[in-house]
């Protein structure tokens, strides 16, 4: 249920950041830290390393936050009103997994509006795997009527390495969400900041601007010899950082290196956007994002907050 | 007598695995039971998206006590023999053994174990937890700290056993943390509460109350009664569909079908894109208008609760979903027609078919010229048939069928017609796939099969020549239903269609064998193969086929005698038709035996001929000519046999008529004489009834020359001359198959 102490404009069915903060203020009920995005681009909420790399090790951890993702090849040069090269996830994460993870989920909708009495949510199969990262899990997409609004996770292997004990995520679809429960049809109409008449502010007074200039730059202008050497040297960068960082039992410099891993990814993105790697190049570059991605994992687990033990 | 319930009440289970889980729950605690000595009357397993049941009915309250004799070592036996008896015995001293006499044996030991039965509930304890840990899902997972797999997290384990009369007894363990208990847990949403259960029928009876329908049949006939009842309200028909009710029975255990709408305009998609549409990515069913026979602009969905405002805002949030999948679906639709299928066929250069075999646009080029030459030869329009080709695989890059791959073929005949390209263009482009099942439609146009062979013979070729050739169960390019698709194509159409020939033309092209036939000196060294020939693949091939001479410093080879690649390749491949023409037939009621017998002959690729010379065989083999001639025939080889191998020397006819002197034998030679030609002459005009009634005349002879004839003389001139006799027999039926391989 809604709080009803807030004001109309923090309400989440009627502003997308009311939305945002109903989600946090939730998770932040639960024991999480409410983390800022991460200050790389990214593909996903996954790639922020209070997931990737927290996920390893025996520590326990929970964590919240919202994560802007660039999926250059999603850009519609905001034509489409469903698809965006730039969106929100927000992203929960709890280590180990707690048993009742579903219930809190379900909570978690109801304090933004979503009433399990009037609406029909389903847990349906899907198993959840990312190429680059050398990590799968188990779960399912999360239905409301009909509409997939979250992913619901249980890792079981993060950059190569087994996840004991198991990680929860959840990763809701802001935007999806904030147009279901305001009711619009097209998302650059969703209401953002929860005024009306002069005062209020749209999703496409922020970002449809963006959108148009993004897919251009995504499709057609990105400078992909730049981005070639880029991945090169990220990959030689990551490579350096690790090597760099061991010390016999213990890591160094595994967060530096990782975010040359997050680098590679997204430009590996870029170029794949511009349809300059052929199929079975993209197999190769792929994989070279996942060595780099298991290095990452591997130097995470001989640090601290890795869970190694001085 | 008592009875055992069941239930492991877990997170959402997929519902792909629902069925098969269920049933491998039944299977393992009955086998395990069983195995142990617990009979039951019967037992049957449910399955909801939360819970795994079984119910075991009819089961003895204990185990039966066993009594087992034991027989020892001989009375003053050395001592490690005794203490090693002792031990296994479980005896602390020889003394608590009798002794028994045997008259040979003298005395020895015996001791008497008796286990009593153990009480049910105590095995069942033991059983269930060991299930749990290694039960056979197709994916699982472990969650939180624990260690336990399951398909989702468990949650809970309800374990009761007793009679109807008493009150159950819970069957205690712990597994991982989770105590089995009587409670389980009515539905999610609609009754979440905590339930107590004594046995079956009041567990039933509460989750029902409870909002869960446990039998996953009940819930099937819900939907699809609810569903046709909805759909007649609205004048419409329900588009049945067994494998989406399957899907949705495993999604909800409160099954409340609903209805909603979407706008009419999307009507002008063709029914089997919105039909994918919404199954695909809603889960919902379409409908019929029965008087046009086309989709209503209607859907059918099912809620998994019973909604406060009736469902409203459920079917205006999944009506929503739809109204934008349609929207892009019409607009891949509109965006498709915007370009030609022809027009899109330059792209296909830079598609990889497969890492090894090339682009897309290599292989369509060779299936083009591939169908061109089997065009004349089931009666097609050569050019015709080359361009249906090379359309045929347009619609691959199409946005429908990139959404939807399951509609290829189908979208190319759509907009083939759309193009107005002429109609057996468009029919070869949904046919060429077929037939893709044992039910699926065989293709019976000219140029739809020309291509459909030429598509089909194109696959098998290049996965062939880089050797990924299907093994035991894995087959993971369907080169088993290719081959099965040619076959059922050849003889349903009844086609002359010897495949030898084409199977090297189809072969030459992904060789490249083309390149060094006009380069002959290429392929005699080793390091000019490896210039020119272009990859790693066609040097193992040349391998095969190339006699290194070692020594030399530039390696030489040269090419094995009458061995081409694609000769090769080809042969192997025809190997492969047999076998599958062999299960074919026999599923059709053929003898296997005698698919052999007639692939025994050399070169034998005309599918069409095989099959009916296997045909003609099967029927004589059934009359008395037949029975009592392949007896003949088996007396004869088995002298032959013995007696060439006595001598290390091999027999053939003709005899020599100097020596025949037993009226019997000159009547066989004789018979033999008329009968040879008229058998070749009629499997020469393919009159396989014809031939075999021409050798039914050599039975009589044959048994009365083995009635009075001794084989064996001892004159070796007659002996040698009867031996050839008996080769002739040999000879005369090889022309037919080779009656070595017929069985029984």
């Amino acid at each position: 249920m809604i709080d009803p102490a807030l004001p109309s404009h923090m309400r989440p069915d009627r502003s997308f950041q009311g939305l945002l903060l109903a989600l946090q203020r939730f998770w932040a009920d639960q024991g999480c830290v409410v983390l800022q995005p991460y200050d790389m681009e990214v593909g996903a909420g996954t790639f922020h390393p209070a997931t990737t790399l927290r996920a390893l090790g025996p520590k326990h951890w929970r964590a919240a936050y919202v994560q802007p993702s660039r999926r250059p090849k999603d850009g519609r040069y905001g034509e489409n009103p469903n698809r965006l090269q730039h969106y929100y996830q927000f992203q929960v994460i709890l280590k180990p997994s707690p048993d009742d993870l579903q219930d809190l989920y379900l909570r978690s909708l109801a304090a933004i509006g979503i009433d399990t009495a009037l609406h029909d949510v389903r847990f349906v199969e899907d198993d959840w795997e990312s190429p680059t990262l050398g990590a799968w899990g188990l779960g399912w997409e999360c239905w409301c009527d009909g509409m997939e609004v979250s992913q619901f996770t249980y890792f079981q292997q993060v950059a190569g390495f087994e996840c004991a004990p198991v990680s929860g995520e959840l990763t809701y679809g802001l935007e999806r969400l904030a147009m279901y429960v305001q009711g619009v049809e097209n998302v650059y109409d969703l209401n953002f900041n929860g005024r009306e008449g002069a005062e209020k502010t749209t999703y496409g007074d922020v970002f449809l601007q963006a959108e148009k200039e993004y897919s251009r730059h995504n499709f057609e202008h990105a400078d992909t010899d730049m981005l070639f050497e880029q991945f090169r040297m990220a990959e030689a960068a990551c490579a350096k950082y690790l090597a760099a960082g061991e010390a016999g039992a213990r890591h160094l410099m595994a967060q530096p290196a990782y975010d040359q891993c997050i680098k590679a990814s997204h430009v590996f993105n870029l170029l794949d956007a511009r349809g300059v790697i052929s199929v079975t190049e993209r197999q190769s570059y792929i994989l070279r994002v996942r060595e780099l991605a298991k290095g990452c994992g591997a130097a995470w687990l001989k640090t601290e907050a890795g869970g190694a033990t001085a | 007598m008592p009875d055992l319930l069941l239930e492991l009440f877990s997170e959402e289970i997929p519902a792909r695995m629902q069925a098969q889980a269920a049933e491998a729950l039944r299977k393992l605690v009955t086998d395990a039971l069983v195995e142990r000595g617990l009979l039951y009357e019967g037992a049957k397993a449910f399955v909801t998206p939360r819970r795994l049941v079984l119910a075991v009915h009819g089961l003895p309250g204990r185990q039966s006590d066993t009594r087992e004799e034991k027989k020892g070592p001989r009375v003053g036996a050395p001592d490690g023999a005794i203490q090693g008896f002792l031990k296994s015995a479980g005896l602390a001293s020889i003394d608590q053994a009798s002794i028994q006499s045997d008259p040979k044996k003298g005395d020895f030991y015996v001791a008497v174990v008796e286990r009593p039965g153990r009480p049910t509930p105590e095995v069942i304890a033991e059983i269930v937890p060991q299930i749990v840990r290694s039960f056979p899902w197709p994916k699982s997972m472990r969650w939180g700290s624990g260690s336990l797999r399951w398909v989702r997290p468990l949650h809970s384990i309800l374990c009761t056993f007793g009679t109807e009369v008493e009150d159950p007894e819970v069957i205690g363990f712990e597994i991982d943390g989770i105590v089995s208990s009587d409670i389980t847990y009515g539905h999610r949403f609609l009754a979440p509460a905590p339930i107590k259960v004594r046995r079956l029928e009041d567990y039933l009876a509460k989750l029902e109350a409870a909002k869960v329908v446990v039998d996953r049949d009940r819930r099937k006939d819900i939907i699809l009664a609810d569903a046709k009842d909805l759909a007649l309200v609205h004048g419409l028909d329900l588009v049945e569909d067994e494998a989406l009710l399957e899907e949705v029975a495993g999604l909800v255990e409160w099954p409340v079908v609903l209805i909603g709408a979407f706008e009419e305009d999307f009507l002008s998609i063709p029914d089997e894109v919105i039909r994918a549409t919404i199954r695909a990515n809603q889960k919902c069913f379409v409908l019929k208008d029965p008087k046009t026979g086309r989709l209503a602009n209607r859907f059918i969905l099912i809620s998994n609760i019973a909604a406060r405002d009736g469902g409203a805002q459920i079917i205006a949030g999944n009506g929503r979903v739809i109204r934008a999948r349609l929207s892009d679906a019409k607009f891949f639709w509109d965006t498709d027609r915007k370009g030609t299928l022809e027009g899109r066929l330059g792209k296909f250069d830079s598609v990889t078919f497969h890492e090894k075999l090339g682009s897309q646009g290599a292989r369509i080029t060779r299936i083009a010229r591939l169908a061109q030459e089997i065009a004349p030869q089931v009666g097609a329009d050569p050019a015709l048939a080359a361009r249906a080709a090379r359309v045929a695989k347009a619609d691959l890059l199409t946005e429908v069928v990139g959404e939807f791959p399951e509609l290829q073929g189908l979208m190319g005949r759509y907009y083939a017609q759309g193009e107005g390209l002429p109609a057996e263009i468009a029919a070869a482009s949904e046919d060429h796939y077929k037939p893709q099942g044992p039910s699926d439609r065989v293709p019976a146009a000219p140029v739809s099969i020309a291509v459909a062979l030429a598509d089909k013979i194109d696959t098998l070729v290049g996965f062939w020549v880089i050797d990924e050739k299907p093994t035991g169960s894995k087959d993971p390019y369907a080169l088993r239903r290719a081959a099965l698709g040619v076959i059922r194509i050849v003889l349903d159409n009844n086609l002359r269609l010897p495949l030898l020939p084409l199977l090297v033309s189809a072969t030459r092209p992904i060789l490249g064998e083309a390149h060094y036939a006009s380069h002959p000196h290429d392929v005699f060294q080793v390091g000019a193969l490896a210039d020119k020939v272009v990859s790693d693949l066609l040097q193992g091939l040349a391998r095969r086929i190339l006699k290194l001479t070692p020594g030399a410093d530039v390696p030489v080879v040269e090419r094995t005698e009458g061995q081409t690649l694609s000769g090769d390749v080809a042969r192997d491949l025809l190997a492969f038709f047999a076998e599958r023409l062999k299960v074919h037939m026999r599923e059709r009621g053929a003898r296997h035996d005698l698919v052999d017998a007639v692939f025994g002959l050399e070169n034998q690729d005309d599918l069409l001929l095989i099959v009916r010379r296997v045909e003609a065989l099967q029927r004589f083999l059934e009359t008395e000519d037949g029975k009592t001639l392949l007896a003949g025939y088996r007396r004869a080889v088995n002298i032959l046999r013995i007696e060439e191998k006595k001598d290390g020397e091999r027999y053939e006819g003709p005899a020599d008529a100097r020596f025949l002197v037993e009226p019997a034998e000159e009547r066989l030679a004789a018979m033999i004489e008329t009968v040879k030609p008229q058998v070749v002459e009629a499997v020469a005009r393919e009159d396989y009834a014809a031939a075999m009634a021409a050798l039914a005349h050599l039975r009589a002879p044959v048994d009365t020359f083995f009635e009075a004839v001794t084989v064996n003389a001892s004159e070796p001139q007659l002996r040698i001359n009867r031996l050839k006799l008996l080769d002739e027999i040999r000879a005369s039926t090889r022309a037919i198959a080779d009656f070595d391989r017929i069985e029984g």
